[in-house]
């Protein structure tokens, strides 16, 4: 019974992926799986991360090697009961066609560009019902940050990530690089695209301009998640901070990187590169120099706003890796009233690191 | 969203985004305007392969089409570079280097250093250079390292697009003259290219593709080649990493060191002829600081030290090929 075969493909993480890398299978030939195991390691241009089943079965036969490059939705492997036979398995993969995917679909969600005051800002939106949910990036990032994020967020409602002034694809020429540009920008977008109320999910400085925009703008607010974020105390790696600002080369900034994941293989040269990409634009070395001295002066955090949020009365979430070592995880206990959580074995980039954890407790405010 | 862009086009859009950020940066050379004013295509034709298409219209007064002589504008544009300007010269292929030696070798790279470090000579020299034209001996050569040896001239030869946006708009930003080399068989080749203007440092090896067994270090033309050849070896269960130089001078040593440091192996390919070339400067450089780390002789692939054939089939043996470079690669694997 062929319907019982369900084929394990070659993951879609973000708009840019087309291929990835098995770089190594988790599991087995036969062993059984279910839903949320670890099953593989997948390395593309931009990140490497671990797949999870989405399904559960016994893993029947593990069709892609190690180590090698398919194509985006290319079988991977096949689960199956143990009642399929092995000659069932085999016409399957033998007659396997990558899945057509209606051209729009596959040209699918794409960036879109809004011309703001705050400049010229780039976002990515899904489809979905309900209120929707602002994604928030942190400093020097971009939303490719919710890579493995926004898609599975926007099966519960509409999602939009943006590139915050001065990031990713967004304008480098930035009056005044400071918190309020990156609120008024936050806001001008909601304005744009007729969002009257949101649920803002904000990462490390993200977090800070998520939290201070509820806090101007508290009627517009669903729920505020804040992940590893600013604006909760005024430790920070001061070395982290400096050196992603002063990196110019693959040499320098690798290292530096390192301290974004509990995990530091995740940091692979072309994820490095990527980044090295962004720096060398012009405008964006001036434009980091001035935001990070106007937020992180002194190897401290020079706004915190805490005070602000406990006047809120929106549900507020805290999530934080437990071995982040960029802002302190103590952090997470800054504000009373807020639903914490703290996970363990992961770093800075938590949503990346511990995406579905992430996803899920996410989902739980809508 | 990524824009695909081939290398020829990254050049004029590297060109004109300088030119309209700064009205210094001009550009001299033989039909580099070509025509302007004729009807259809023919307007403003922009050099030999059109490299420079259409700038004249977007910037009439910073492009000038000059007579037929290299000497009077590259000596012209190094002479402006010192008053203030940021000249580009483009000299239609690198094989004209000769009539124009003594201004780049002998005025331009000396400058700074004979006038104790008062004048700066921030000119770009732009040229087409590398074999597979069909252009035969006189328009075909891989001369980088007779520039290479001067001190005082920054050689650039980039293996793609993106990098050849970054590292054309650092050359006309940067305060020294600087040899701009572009591969013509790569004038076609495409990849993402960023709509913004950006520059690479100039001494940034890239690292385009990572491996254990064997190190590869290449630049230009020879990049790709490479690349080719590490997926055939990959088959073979031989897992190559490869380095583009992408500049020559200065040159990124610490990345080859540190490669064969890991890999313990080293084949250089260049597309130069095989005396005293950038695989030779490799080679002893390596032999010289990382010895111990070699467990094997150091391989070169090159050209045969002949001029560049004519004839169409022997022109295709004179380039190492990937199926060249993978065999250099086996001989130093099985040693």
């Amino acid at each position: 019974m062929t319907d019982q075969i369900i084929p394990i493909l070659m993951p879609k993480w973000g708009l840019s992926m087309s291929e990835g890398t098995l770089a190594a299978w988790h599991v087995e030939e036969g062993t059984e799986i279910s839903p949320g195991d670890e099953i593989m390691d997948v390395e593309t241009d931009k990140i490497a991360n671990v797949v999870e089943a989405a399904d559960g079965g016994f893993l029947r036969r593990r069709v892609g090697m190690d180590g090698e490059v398919y194509p985006v939705r290319a079988l991977l492997g096949v689960l199956a009961s143990a009642s399929v036979s092995d000659a069932e398995i085999d016409a399957y993969i033998d007659t396997f066609k990558m899945p057509e995917v209606a051209e729009e679909e596959d040209a699918g969600p794409s960036y879109e560009f809004a011309e703001l005051s705050a400049g010229r800002i780039r976002y990515t939106e899904r489809s979905g019902e309900g209120t929707p949910v602002v994604l928030i990036h942190g400093f020097g990032g971009d939303l490719d940050n919710w890579l493995f994020n926004i898609d599975a967020l926007s099966e519960s409602a509409p999602v939009y990530a943006l590139d915050l002034p001065g990031h990713g694809q967004s304008s480098k020429a930035v009056d005044n690089p400071g918190l309020a540009t990156l609120v008024s920008a936050v806001t001008q977008l909601m304005d744009h695209l007729s969002i009257d109320k949101a649920h803002l999910v904000g990462h490390s400085m993200g977090g800070l301009v998520a939290g201070q925009t509820a806090i101007e703008n508290p009627s517009r607010i669903a729920s505020i998640t804040l992940i590893g974020s600013a604006g909760l105390g005024s430790e920070i790696n001061a070395d982290y901070i400096g050196g992603f600002v002063s990196s110019v080369s693959n040499r320098q900034l690798k290292p530096i990187l390192k301290s974004l994941f509990a995990d530091e293989s995740l940091v692979s040269r072309s994820m490095v590169d990527e980044l090295l990409k962004y720096k060398r634009l012009d405008g964006v070395q001036a434009f980091l120099e001035a935001l990070q001295t106007s937020l992180f002066s002194n190897g401290k955090q020079s706004i915190t706003i805490e005070a602000g949020l406990s006047t809120l009365d929106c549900p507020t979430q805290i999530i934080w890796g437990a071995k982040d070592a960029v802002i302190p995880s103590s952090h997470a206990n800054a504000l009373s009233g807020a639903e914490v959580t703290i996970i363990d074995g992961a770093g800075h980039m938590v949503q990346m690191e511990e995406a579905s954890r992430v996803n899920e407790l996410i989902n739980k405010q809508f | 969203m990524a824009r695909i862009l081939s290398m020829k086009d990254a050049i004029n859009e590297a060109i004109d985004q300088e030119m309209t950020r700064d009205k210094t940066v001009i550009m001299m050379g033989e039909d580099i305007v070509g025509g302007a004013g004729t009807a259809g295509d023919d307007d403003a034709w922009g050099g030999v392969l059109g490299v420079t298409k259409g700038l004249y219209h977007k910037h009439p007064e910073q492009m000038i089409d000059t007579p037929l002589s290299e000497s009077a504008y590259v000596g012209a544009a190094i002479g402006a570079a010192t008053c203030g300007l940021r000249p580009i010269a483009e000299l239609m292929f690198i094989d004209f280097l000769g009539v124009c030696m003594d201004q780049i070798y002998n005025q331009a790279a000396k400058f700074r250093y004979m006038f104790g470090g008062k004048v700066e000579t921030p000119v770009v020299i732009r040229a087409m250079c590398g074999a597979g034209f069909r252009a035969a001996a006189q328009h075909s050569q891989m001369l980088a390292p007779i520039l290479t040896h001067i001190p005082g001239l920054k050689v650039v030869c980039p293996s793609n697009a993106y990098d050849t946006k970054g590292l054309l708009i650092q050359a006309i930003r940067d305060n020294d003259p600087v040899i701009f080399l572009e591969h013509k068989n790569l004038y076609g080749s495409e990849c993402d290219v960023p709509e913004e203007p950006y520059a690479i440092p100039f001494g940034e090896a890239n690292i385009v593709r990572e491996g254990r067994d064997l190190t590869i270090v290449a630049y230009g033309l020879m990049v790709p080649n490479s690349l080719s050849a590490a997926e055939v070896l990959k088959k073979e269960g031989i897992d190559v990493e490869v380095i583009d130089l992408r500049t020559l001078s200065p040159i990124d040593m610490d990345a080859v060191i540190e490669s064969v440091e890991k890999t313990g192996r080293l084949v250089c390919v260049d597309e130069a002829n095989p005396r005293c070339s950038i695989a030779t400067d490799i080679s002893a450089t390596v032999a010289r600081d990382a010895f111990k780390a070699l467990k094997a002789p150091i391989g070169m692939v090159t050209a045969p030290h002949s001029p560049v054939p004519f004839s169409p089939s022997l022109e295709d043996i004179y380039i190492p090929s990937p199926e060249r470079i993978a065999a250099g690669v086996r001989k130093i694997i099985e040693a």
